[in-house]
Protein backbone atom coordinates (compact mmCIF):
# COMPACT_ATOMS: atom_id res chain seq x y z
CA UNK A 1 0.00 0.00 0.00
CA UNK A 2 2.92 2.22 0.63
CA UNK A 3 4.39 2.06 -3.11
CA UNK A 4 0.33 2.43 -3.98
CA UNK A 5 0.18 5.47 -1.83
CA UNK A 6 3.42 7.78 -3.78
CA UNK A 7 1.93 6.23 -7.31
CA UNK A 8 -1.84 6.76 -7.31
CA UNK A 9 -3.65 10.61 -6.40
CA UNK A 10 -6.69 8.62 -4.98
CA UNK A 11 -4.94 6.40 -2.38
CA UNK A 12 -3.43 9.63 -1.28
CA UNK A 13 -6.14 11.40 -1.13
CA UNK A 14 -8.12 8.11 0.85
CA UNK A 15 -5.26 8.33 3.41
CA UNK A 16 -4.93 11.85 3.77
CA UNK A 17 -8.73 12.21 4.47
CA UNK A 18 -8.41 8.97 6.21
CA UNK A 19 -6.36 10.84 8.82
CA UNK A 20 -8.04 13.66 9.21
CA UNK A 21 -11.20 11.66 10.18
CA UNK A 22 -9.35 9.40 12.03
CA UNK A 23 -8.57 12.56 14.45
CA UNK A 24 -11.57 14.79 13.94
CA UNK A 25 -14.20 12.16 14.53
CA UNK A 26 -13.08 10.98 18.27
CA UNK A 27 -12.09 14.34 19.29
CA UNK A 28 -15.38 15.43 19.06
CA UNK A 29 -17.10 12.05 19.58
CA UNK A 30 -15.00 12.41 23.25
CA UNK A 31 -18.03 15.43 24.22
CA UNK A 32 -20.56 13.40 22.56
CA UNK A 33 -20.57 10.34 24.14
CA UNK A 34 -20.13 12.12 27.84
CA UNK A 35 -23.21 14.54 27.01
CA UNK A 36 -25.30 11.19 26.06
CA UNK A 37 -25.88 12.12 22.70
CA UNK A 38 -24.21 8.69 21.03
CA UNK A 39 -27.12 8.64 18.83
CA UNK A 40 -26.98 12.08 17.15
CA UNK A 41 -24.30 11.05 14.86
CA UNK A 42 -26.42 8.10 13.50
CA UNK A 43 -29.16 11.01 12.82
CA UNK A 44 -27.20 13.38 11.04
CA UNK A 45 -25.49 10.30 9.11
CA UNK A 46 -28.59 9.86 7.50
CA UNK A 47 -30.10 13.37 6.83
CA UNK A 48 -26.72 13.58 5.35
CA UNK A 49 -27.82 10.60 2.85
CA UNK A 50 -31.03 13.04 1.57
CA UNK A 51 -28.37 15.72 1.37
CA UNK A 52 -26.67 13.39 -1.01
CA UNK A 53 -29.77 11.77 -2.52
CA UNK A 54 -30.98 15.33 -3.27
CA UNK A 55 -27.69 16.50 -5.32
CA UNK A 56 -27.70 13.06 -7.21
CA UNK A 57 -31.29 14.03 -7.98
CA UNK A 58 -30.62 17.48 -9.19
CA UNK A 59 -27.91 16.49 -11.16
CA UNK A 60 -30.01 13.49 -12.99
CA UNK A 61 -32.96 16.03 -13.42
CA UNK A 62 -30.69 19.40 -14.50
CA UNK A 63 -28.12 17.74 -15.78
CA UNK A 64 -26.56 20.47 -13.45
CA UNK A 65 -23.28 18.80 -11.41
CA UNK A 66 -23.38 19.45 -7.93
CA UNK A 67 -20.86 17.79 -5.55
CA UNK A 68 -23.53 15.31 -3.24
CA UNK A 69 -20.79 16.27 -0.44
CA UNK A 70 -21.91 19.53 -0.02
CA UNK A 71 -25.49 18.97 -0.44
CA UNK A 72 -25.45 16.07 2.26
CA UNK A 73 -23.28 18.92 4.28
CA UNK A 74 -26.06 21.50 4.12
CA UNK A 75 -28.66 18.80 4.91
CA UNK A 76 -26.54 17.74 8.12
CA UNK A 77 -26.22 21.01 9.32
CA UNK A 78 -30.33 22.01 8.39
CA UNK A 79 -30.68 18.89 10.42
CA UNK A 80 -28.24 19.80 13.48
CA UNK A 81 -29.70 22.60 13.55
CA UNK A 82 -33.29 20.63 13.70
CA UNK A 83 -32.50 18.89 16.55
CA UNK A 84 -31.35 21.43 18.74
CA UNK A 85 -34.41 23.55 18.14
CA UNK A 86 -36.38 20.03 18.88
CA UNK A 87 -33.98 19.42 21.92
CA UNK A 88 -35.29 22.88 23.52
CA UNK A 89 -38.53 22.15 22.56
CA UNK A 90 -38.96 18.39 24.40
CA UNK A 91 -37.22 19.23 27.11
CA UNK A 92 -38.28 16.18 29.10
CA UNK A 93 -37.59 14.10 26.01
CA UNK A 94 -34.72 15.54 24.31
CA UNK A 95 -33.70 12.00 22.75
CA UNK A 96 -36.94 11.98 20.42
CA UNK A 97 -35.33 14.52 18.20
CA UNK A 98 -32.90 12.29 17.30
CA UNK A 99 -35.77 9.60 15.47
CA UNK A 100 -37.39 12.68 13.95
CA UNK A 101 -34.57 13.90 12.31
CA UNK A 102 -33.35 10.01 11.36
CA UNK A 103 -36.78 9.12 9.93
CA UNK A 104 -36.57 12.54 8.22
CA UNK A 105 -33.30 11.62 6.61
CA UNK A 106 -34.10 8.10 5.04
CA UNK A 107 -37.90 8.91 3.49
CA UNK A 108 -36.05 11.94 1.89
CA UNK A 109 -33.43 9.49 0.56
CA UNK A 110 -36.13 7.17 -0.87
CA UNK A 111 -37.92 9.60 -2.05
CA UNK A 112 -35.07 11.55 -4.07
CA UNK A 113 -33.88 7.99 -4.95
CA UNK A 114 -36.79 7.17 -6.32
CA UNK A 115 -37.19 10.15 -8.37
CA UNK A 116 -33.55 9.79 -9.47
CA UNK A 117 -33.79 6.19 -11.37
CA UNK A 118 -32.57 4.01 -7.91
CA UNK A 119 -29.34 3.21 -6.85
CA UNK A 120 -25.93 3.97 -8.79
CA UNK A 121 -22.21 2.93 -8.07
CA UNK A 122 -21.32 6.93 -6.73
CA UNK A 123 -24.45 6.10 -4.05
CA UNK A 124 -23.22 2.81 -3.01
CA UNK A 125 -19.62 4.53 -2.21
CA UNK A 126 -21.21 6.76 -0.08
CA UNK A 127 -23.21 4.47 1.96
CA UNK A 128 -20.03 2.08 2.75
CA UNK A 129 -17.23 4.35 1.83
CA UNK A 130 -14.90 3.86 -0.87
CA UNK A 131 -11.01 4.35 -1.26
CA UNK A 132 -11.06 5.37 -4.63
CA UNK A 133 -13.90 7.69 -4.50
CA UNK A 134 -12.24 10.48 -2.51
CA UNK A 135 -11.54 13.44 -4.94
CA UNK A 136 -8.62 16.05 -4.45
CA UNK A 137 -12.20 18.37 -3.83
CA UNK A 138 -13.18 15.97 -1.20
CA UNK A 139 -9.72 15.86 0.42
CA UNK A 140 -9.86 19.81 0.54
CA UNK A 141 -13.23 20.39 2.27
CA UNK A 142 -12.49 17.65 4.27
CA UNK A 143 -8.57 19.23 5.58
CA UNK A 144 -10.91 22.47 5.70
CA UNK A 145 -13.39 20.86 8.03
CA UNK A 146 -10.27 19.32 10.16
CA UNK A 147 -8.70 22.73 10.44
CA UNK A 148 -12.45 24.15 11.85
CA UNK A 149 -13.07 21.32 13.96
CA UNK A 150 -9.17 21.25 16.02
CA UNK A 151 -9.34 25.39 15.90
CA UNK A 152 -12.84 25.29 17.40
CA UNK A 153 -11.98 22.60 20.37
CA UNK A 154 -8.33 24.51 21.06
CA UNK A 155 -9.82 27.75 21.31
CA UNK A 156 -13.33 26.78 23.56
CA UNK A 157 -11.78 23.97 25.24
CA UNK A 158 -12.89 25.10 28.68
CA UNK A 159 -15.86 25.73 27.72
CA UNK A 160 -16.74 22.95 25.62
CA UNK A 161 -15.41 20.85 28.74
CA UNK A 162 -18.13 22.90 31.01
CA UNK A 163 -21.23 22.16 28.93
CA UNK A 164 -20.62 18.41 28.87
CA UNK A 165 -19.55 17.77 32.55
CA UNK A 166 -22.73 20.69 33.73
CA UNK A 167 -25.39 21.99 31.62
CA UNK A 168 -26.45 23.97 34.22
CA UNK A 169 -23.58 25.24 35.51
CA UNK A 170 -22.55 26.26 32.55
CA UNK A 171 -26.03 28.58 32.31
CA UNK A 172 -24.94 29.84 35.48
CA UNK A 173 -21.48 30.94 34.08
CA UNK A 174 -23.52 32.58 31.19
CA UNK A 175 -21.30 30.30 28.74
CA UNK A 176 -22.60 31.32 25.67
CA UNK A 177 -25.15 28.54 23.96
CA UNK A 178 -24.59 29.68 20.63
CA UNK A 179 -21.04 27.70 21.47
CA UNK A 180 -23.48 24.44 21.80
CA UNK A 181 -25.01 25.31 18.52
CA UNK A 182 -21.63 25.93 16.86
CA UNK A 183 -20.74 22.30 18.19
CA UNK A 184 -23.44 20.38 16.53
CA UNK A 185 -22.82 22.04 13.09
CA UNK A 186 -19.39 20.44 13.32
CA UNK A 187 -20.67 17.35 14.45
CA UNK A 188 -22.43 17.85 10.97
CA UNK A 189 -19.79 18.82 9.02
CA UNK A 190 -17.40 16.02 10.54
CA UNK A 191 -19.90 13.64 9.82
CA UNK A 192 -19.99 14.66 5.94
CA UNK A 193 -16.08 14.79 6.14
CA UNK A 194 -16.12 11.09 6.96
CA UNK A 195 -18.93 9.51 4.62
CA UNK A 196 -16.46 9.33 1.99
CA UNK A 197 -14.40 6.74 4.18
CA UNK A 198 -16.41 4.71 6.17
CA UNK A 199 -19.76 5.36 4.82
CA UNK A 200 -22.61 7.06 5.75
CA UNK A 201 -24.23 3.58 7.26
CA UNK A 202 -21.02 3.89 9.76
CA UNK A 203 -20.25 7.05 10.37
CA UNK A 204 -21.21 7.24 13.85
CA UNK A 205 -18.96 4.32 14.96
CA UNK A 206 -15.67 6.50 13.66
CA UNK A 207 -17.38 9.01 16.54
CA UNK A 208 -18.10 6.57 18.97
CA UNK A 209 -16.21 3.10 19.24
CA UNK A 210 -12.92 4.73 19.77
CA UNK A 211 -14.55 6.78 22.93
CA UNK A 212 -16.15 4.07 24.17
CA UNK A 213 -12.87 2.14 23.84
CA UNK A 214 -11.12 4.93 25.49
CA UNK A 215 -13.64 5.67 28.15
CA UNK A 216 -12.87 1.99 29.72
CA UNK A 217 -8.89 2.75 30.13
CA UNK A 218 -8.80 6.59 31.01
CA UNK A 219 -9.74 8.36 34.28
CA UNK A 220 -9.11 12.36 32.85
CA UNK A 221 -11.06 13.94 30.32
CA UNK A 222 -7.69 14.90 28.37
CA UNK A 223 -6.58 11.34 28.38
CA UNK A 224 -9.93 10.59 27.20
CA UNK A 225 -9.78 12.79 24.01
CA UNK A 226 -5.85 11.81 23.17
CA UNK A 227 -6.59 7.76 23.78
CA UNK A 228 -9.95 7.94 21.33
CA UNK A 229 -7.67 9.70 18.77
CA UNK A 230 -5.06 7.43 19.11
CA UNK A 231 -7.50 4.68 18.72
CA UNK A 232 -9.56 6.11 16.05
CA UNK A 233 -6.21 6.71 13.86
CA UNK A 234 -5.01 3.07 14.61
CA UNK A 235 -8.43 1.79 13.20
CA UNK A 236 -8.25 4.34 10.30
CA UNK A 237 -4.42 3.55 9.12
CA UNK A 238 -5.21 -0.36 9.60
CA UNK A 239 -8.48 -0.39 8.46
CA UNK A 240 -7.40 1.30 5.20
CA UNK A 241 -4.41 -0.84 5.05
CA UNK A 242 -6.08 -4.17 5.44
CA UNK A 243 -9.03 -2.99 3.10
CA UNK A 244 -6.38 -2.49 0.85
CA UNK A 245 -4.74 -5.43 0.90
CA UNK A 246 -7.76 -7.67 1.25
CA UNK A 247 -9.65 -6.04 -1.10
CA UNK A 248 -12.88 -5.16 1.13
CA UNK A 249 -14.47 -2.20 1.85
CA UNK A 250 -12.50 -0.04 3.69
CA UNK A 251 -15.11 1.52 5.63
CA UNK A 252 -16.15 -2.10 6.84
CA UNK A 253 -12.72 -2.69 8.05
CA UNK A 254 -11.88 0.34 9.75
CA UNK A 255 -15.44 -0.33 11.69
CA UNK A 256 -14.12 -3.55 12.71
CA UNK A 257 -10.54 -3.24 13.76
CA UNK A 258 -12.48 0.02 16.20
CA UNK A 259 -14.31 -2.75 17.60
CA UNK A 260 -11.49 -5.33 17.59
CA UNK A 261 -9.64 -2.08 19.67
CA UNK A 262 -12.73 -2.03 21.98
CA UNK A 263 -12.94 -5.40 22.75
CA UNK A 264 -9.35 -6.06 24.41
CA UNK A 265 -10.09 -3.07 26.51
CA UNK A 266 -13.04 -5.61 27.70
CA UNK A 267 -9.97 -8.04 27.91
CA UNK A 268 -7.75 -6.08 29.68
CA UNK A 269 -8.72 -6.49 33.07
CA UNK A 270 -6.01 -5.44 35.55
CA UNK A 271 -4.73 -2.45 33.87
CA UNK A 272 -5.02 -0.71 37.34
CA UNK A 273 -7.26 -0.78 40.14
CA UNK A 274 -8.75 2.29 40.04
CA UNK A 275 -9.59 1.78 36.38
CA UNK A 276 -10.96 -0.96 36.65
CA UNK A 277 -13.39 0.23 39.43
CA UNK A 278 -14.12 3.15 36.62
CA UNK A 279 -14.83 0.67 34.04
CA UNK A 280 -17.44 -0.63 36.62
CA UNK A 281 -19.10 2.69 36.95
CA UNK A 282 -19.59 3.30 33.59
CA UNK B 1 -27.45 49.52 55.05
CA UNK B 2 -25.16 47.75 52.68
CA UNK B 3 -26.18 47.98 49.19
CA UNK B 4 -28.43 45.60 47.57
CA UNK B 5 -27.31 42.50 45.76
CA UNK B 6 -30.31 40.95 44.58
CA UNK B 7 -33.55 42.50 45.04
CA UNK B 8 -36.76 39.94 44.24
CA UNK B 9 -40.25 41.74 43.57
CA UNK B 10 -43.22 40.47 43.14
CA UNK B 11 -42.23 37.39 41.83
CA UNK B 12 -44.36 34.83 40.81
CA UNK B 13 -43.87 31.36 38.95
CA UNK B 14 -46.05 28.69 37.65
CA UNK B 15 -45.00 25.13 36.30
CA UNK B 16 -47.58 25.58 33.53
CA UNK B 17 -48.40 21.72 32.13
CA UNK B 18 -51.06 21.64 28.94
CA UNK B 19 -53.71 21.12 31.44
CA UNK B 20 -52.87 22.43 34.67
CA UNK B 21 -50.70 25.21 35.84
CA UNK B 22 -49.16 24.58 39.85
CA UNK B 23 -48.03 27.28 41.67
CA UNK B 24 -44.31 27.24 42.85
CA UNK B 25 -44.07 31.00 44.45
CA UNK B 26 -46.80 33.79 44.68
CA UNK B 27 -45.50 37.62 45.15
CA UNK B 28 -42.02 36.80 46.73
CA UNK B 29 -40.44 40.35 47.59
CA UNK B 30 -36.81 39.92 49.37
CA UNK B 31 -34.01 41.69 49.10
CA UNK B 32 -30.22 40.42 50.05
CA UNK B 33 -27.61 42.83 51.13
CA UNK B 34 -24.29 42.45 50.13
CA UNK B 35 -22.09 40.57 53.15
CA UNK B 36 -25.17 39.12 54.15
CA UNK B 37 -25.55 35.05 54.80
CA UNK B 38 -29.37 34.81 54.36
CA UNK B 39 -30.61 30.97 54.85
CA UNK B 40 -33.94 30.01 52.76
CA UNK B 41 -35.64 27.44 54.55
CA UNK B 42 -38.63 25.34 53.84
CA UNK B 43 -40.40 22.27 52.96
CA UNK B 44 -40.30 20.24 49.57
CA UNK B 45 -41.88 21.61 46.55
CA UNK B 46 -41.81 24.74 48.85
CA UNK B 47 -40.55 26.88 45.69
CA UNK B 48 -36.74 27.05 46.99
CA UNK B 49 -35.01 25.69 44.39
CA UNK B 50 -37.47 27.31 42.15
CA UNK B 51 -36.69 30.69 43.76
CA UNK B 52 -33.05 30.23 43.34
CA UNK B 53 -32.64 28.97 39.97
CA UNK B 54 -35.02 32.30 38.53
CA UNK B 55 -32.12 34.49 40.65
CA UNK B 56 -29.18 32.49 38.60
CA UNK B 57 -31.11 32.96 35.49
CA UNK B 58 -31.25 29.38 34.78
CA UNK B 59 -35.38 29.65 34.82
CA UNK B 60 -36.83 32.24 32.65
CA UNK B 61 -39.16 34.73 34.96
CA UNK B 62 -42.80 34.86 34.05
CA UNK B 63 -44.06 37.72 36.22
CA UNK B 64 -42.42 39.95 39.07
CA UNK B 65 -38.76 41.59 38.53
CA UNK B 66 -35.21 40.32 39.60
CA UNK B 67 -32.51 43.08 40.16
CA UNK B 68 -28.81 42.01 40.88
CA UNK B 69 -26.51 44.84 41.99
CA UNK B 70 -29.47 47.04 40.77
CA UNK B 71 -29.27 45.65 37.11
CA UNK B 72 -31.42 43.36 35.35
CA UNK B 73 -29.67 40.08 35.33
CA UNK B 74 -28.66 39.81 31.60
CA UNK B 75 -27.04 43.59 31.77
CA UNK B 76 -25.24 42.49 34.87
CA UNK B 77 -22.03 41.00 35.15
CA UNK B 78 -22.61 38.87 38.42
CA UNK B 79 -21.30 35.55 36.56
CA UNK B 80 -17.98 36.47 37.02
CA UNK B 81 -18.53 36.54 40.54
CA UNK B 82 -20.58 34.00 41.54
CA UNK B 83 -20.09 30.56 42.99
CA UNK B 84 -22.74 28.27 42.95
CA UNK B 85 -23.40 24.77 44.27
CA UNK B 86 -25.82 22.88 42.67
CA UNK B 87 -28.64 20.49 44.56
CA UNK B 88 -27.84 17.82 42.18
CA UNK B 89 -24.45 18.31 41.00
CA UNK B 90 -23.06 14.79 42.18
CA UNK B 91 -25.37 13.19 39.60
CA UNK B 92 -23.11 14.87 36.98
CA UNK B 93 -20.56 13.36 38.01
CA UNK B 94 -21.70 9.31 37.66
CA UNK B 95 -19.34 7.74 35.46
CA UNK B 96 -17.93 10.95 33.93
CA UNK B 97 -13.95 10.58 32.63
CA UNK B 98 -12.72 13.68 34.31
CA UNK B 99 -10.08 14.34 37.34
CA UNK B 100 -10.69 16.28 40.55
CA UNK B 101 -8.65 18.74 39.03
CA UNK B 102 -10.09 19.39 36.08
CA UNK B 103 -13.53 19.63 37.59
CA UNK B 104 -12.78 22.07 40.03
CA UNK B 105 -10.57 24.49 37.45
CA UNK B 106 -13.80 24.11 35.40
CA UNK B 107 -15.07 26.74 37.77
CA UNK B 108 -12.88 29.62 36.44
CA UNK B 109 -13.90 28.93 33.01
CA UNK B 110 -16.28 32.36 33.08
CA UNK B 111 -13.11 34.42 35.08
CA UNK B 112 -10.84 33.21 32.30
CA UNK B 113 -13.21 34.56 29.57
CA UNK B 114 -13.35 32.50 26.34
CA UNK B 115 -9.70 31.50 23.73
CA UNK B 116 -7.68 31.50 26.68
CA UNK B 117 -5.82 28.56 29.16
CA UNK B 118 -6.04 28.28 32.61
CA UNK B 119 -2.52 30.53 34.03
CA UNK B 120 -0.05 29.46 36.89
CA UNK B 121 -1.94 31.68 39.28
CA UNK B 122 -4.96 29.38 38.70
CA UNK B 123 -3.22 26.37 39.30
CA UNK B 124 -1.94 28.01 42.86
CA UNK B 125 -5.48 29.33 43.67
CA UNK B 126 -6.66 24.88 43.11
CA UNK B 127 -3.89 23.97 45.26
CA UNK B 128 -5.18 26.98 47.90
CA UNK B 129 -9.04 26.04 47.76
CA UNK B 130 -8.40 22.04 47.48
CA UNK B 131 -6.50 22.45 51.15
CA UNK B 132 -9.02 24.05 52.14
CA UNK B 133 -11.95 21.49 51.61
CA UNK B 134 -9.50 18.39 52.95
CA UNK B 135 -9.21 17.32 49.35
CA UNK B 136 -5.83 17.88 48.27
CA UNK B 137 -5.03 14.22 48.28
CA UNK B 138 -7.85 13.51 45.96
CA UNK B 139 -6.52 15.95 42.89
CA UNK B 140 -5.82 13.29 40.15
CA UNK B 141 -8.26 10.76 41.10
CA UNK B 142 -11.43 10.33 38.95
CA UNK B 143 -14.63 12.01 40.10
CA UNK B 144 -16.66 9.15 39.74
CA UNK B 145 -14.69 7.17 41.74
CA UNK B 146 -15.36 9.60 45.01
CA UNK B 147 -18.00 9.01 47.85
CA UNK B 148 -21.09 11.04 48.46
CA UNK B 149 -19.67 13.50 50.64
CA UNK B 150 -16.38 13.89 48.80
CA UNK B 151 -18.21 14.35 45.21
CA UNK B 152 -19.69 17.16 47.34
CA UNK B 153 -16.86 18.82 48.63
CA UNK B 154 -15.38 18.89 45.39
CA UNK B 155 -18.25 20.84 44.13
CA UNK B 156 -18.35 23.15 46.79
CA UNK B 157 -14.33 23.74 45.53
CA UNK B 158 -15.30 24.73 42.20
CA UNK B 159 -17.92 27.11 43.87
CA UNK B 160 -15.04 28.99 45.78
CA UNK B 161 -12.37 29.03 43.43
CA UNK B 162 -13.43 31.46 41.65
CA UNK B 163 -12.84 33.15 45.04
CA UNK B 164 -16.91 33.99 44.41
CA UNK B 165 -18.35 37.33 45.97
CA UNK B 166 -21.69 35.78 45.73
CA UNK B 167 -22.04 31.88 46.85
CA UNK B 168 -25.12 30.07 46.10
CA UNK B 169 -25.31 26.90 47.60
CA UNK B 170 -28.79 24.25 47.09
CA UNK B 171 -28.80 22.14 49.95
CA UNK B 172 -25.00 21.63 50.03
CA UNK B 173 -24.66 19.33 52.83
CA UNK B 174 -26.46 16.74 51.17
CA UNK B 175 -24.55 13.30 51.99
CA UNK B 176 -21.89 14.49 53.74
CA UNK B 177 -21.04 13.36 57.34
CA UNK B 178 -21.34 15.41 60.77
CA UNK B 179 -17.05 15.77 60.87
CA UNK B 180 -17.30 17.49 57.09
CA UNK B 181 -20.77 19.40 57.56
CA UNK B 182 -18.64 21.38 61.01
CA UNK B 183 -15.85 21.99 58.76
CA UNK B 184 -18.03 23.04 55.60
CA UNK B 185 -19.66 25.80 57.61
CA UNK B 186 -16.31 27.05 59.20
CA UNK B 187 -15.32 27.84 55.81
CA UNK B 188 -18.57 29.33 55.71
CA UNK B 189 -18.12 31.37 58.86
CA UNK B 190 -14.33 32.62 57.00
CA UNK B 191 -15.79 33.48 54.10
CA UNK B 192 -18.19 35.23 55.43
CA UNK B 193 -15.78 36.83 57.39
CA UNK B 194 -14.28 37.86 54.07
CA UNK B 195 -17.21 39.96 53.28
CA UNK B 196 -18.70 37.53 50.86
CA UNK B 197 -23.12 37.13 50.41
CA UNK B 198 -24.10 33.80 50.67
CA UNK B 199 -27.16 32.20 49.83
CA UNK B 200 -28.29 28.87 51.34
CA UNK B 201 -31.13 26.92 50.65
CA UNK B 202 -31.63 24.58 53.13
CA UNK B 203 -34.10 22.15 55.34
CA UNK B 204 -31.82 22.01 58.42
CA UNK B 205 -33.15 24.65 60.69
CA UNK B 206 -30.89 23.50 63.18
CA UNK B 207 -27.62 24.87 61.07
CA UNK B 208 -29.36 28.12 60.12
CA UNK B 209 -30.00 29.28 62.87
CA UNK B 210 -26.39 28.61 64.26
CA UNK B 211 -25.15 29.99 61.32
CA UNK B 212 -27.17 32.44 59.29
CA UNK B 213 -28.18 35.87 60.08
CA UNK B 214 -31.41 36.00 58.06
CA UNK B 215 -33.60 33.43 57.70
CA UNK B 216 -36.37 33.70 54.72
CA UNK B 217 -38.94 31.32 55.06
CA UNK B 218 -40.72 29.84 51.74
CA UNK B 219 -43.87 27.84 51.37
CA UNK B 220 -45.31 29.44 47.70
CA UNK B 221 -45.29 32.82 49.81
CA UNK B 222 -42.62 33.93 52.08
CA UNK B 223 -44.13 33.61 55.11
CA UNK B 224 -41.12 35.35 56.99
CA UNK B 225 -38.29 36.78 56.58
CA UNK B 226 -35.95 37.98 59.10
CA UNK B 227 -33.12 37.50 61.37
CA UNK B 228 -32.21 34.39 63.05
CA UNK B 229 -32.88 35.71 66.35
CA UNK B 230 -36.14 36.75 65.51
CA UNK B 231 -36.77 32.92 63.44
CA UNK B 232 -35.96 31.79 66.63
CA UNK B 233 -38.64 33.01 68.64
CA UNK B 234 -41.42 32.23 65.72
CA UNK B 235 -44.02 30.99 67.59
CA UNK B 236 -45.64 27.06 66.45
CA UNK B 237 -48.42 28.54 64.33
CA UNK B 238 -46.52 30.61 62.34
CA UNK B 239 -43.83 27.66 61.60
CA UNK B 240 -46.69 25.50 61.23
CA UNK B 241 -48.35 27.01 58.71
CA UNK B 242 -44.68 27.46 56.86
CA UNK B 243 -44.47 23.76 56.82
CA UNK B 244 -47.94 22.48 56.29
CA UNK B 245 -47.86 20.59 59.34
CA UNK B 246 -47.36 20.96 63.33
CA UNK B 247 -44.25 21.85 64.32
CA UNK B 248 -41.97 23.20 67.02
CA UNK B 249 -38.06 24.36 67.49
CA UNK B 250 -36.77 22.93 70.33
CA UNK B 251 -34.04 24.52 71.78
CA UNK B 252 -31.65 21.42 73.96
CA UNK B 253 -28.41 23.79 74.17
CA UNK B 254 -29.12 27.21 75.05
CA UNK B 255 -25.01 28.17 75.02
CA UNK B 256 -24.85 26.66 71.66
CA UNK B 257 -28.45 27.93 70.67
CA UNK B 258 -29.19 24.90 68.25
CA UNK B 259 -32.74 24.63 67.98
CA UNK B 260 -34.42 21.33 65.83
CA UNK B 261 -37.17 20.77 64.00
CA UNK B 262 -39.74 18.18 66.04
CA UNK B 263 -43.24 16.98 65.38
CA UNK B 264 -45.42 18.25 67.48
CA UNK B 265 -48.21 14.60 68.17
Amino acid sequence: MIEALFTFDFIRYSFISGLIVGLIAPLLGAFIVVRRLSLIADALSHISLGGITFGLYITSLTGLVINPLISGVVFSVLGALGIEKMRTAYKNFSEISIPIIMSLGIALSVIFLSLSNGFNQDLFGYLFGSISAVTKGDLILISIIGVVVVTFIILLYKEMFLLSFDEEYSEVMKINRFIHIIFIVLVALVISASMRIVGILLVSAMMTLPVAAAIRITSSFKQLIFVSILFGELSVISGLFLGFHLDISPGGTIVLVALVILALTFLVKKVGVGQSDRAREL
Amino acid sequence: MTEAVFEINNVSYEYRDRLEHTTALKDINLTIHKGDFVAIVGPNGSGKSTLLKLILGIKKLQTGEILIDGKKPKESTFSEKIGYVSQKAASFAKGFPATVEEVVLAGLTKKRGLFSRYKKEDYARLDDVLKLLDIDDLRDKNISLLSGGQTQRVFIARALINNPEILVLDEPTEGIDAKNIHSFYEVLTKLKEAGTTILLVTHDIGVVIDQADEVACLNEHLHFHGTNNEFRNLNEADLSKVYGFPLQLVSHDHDRQCCEVAHND
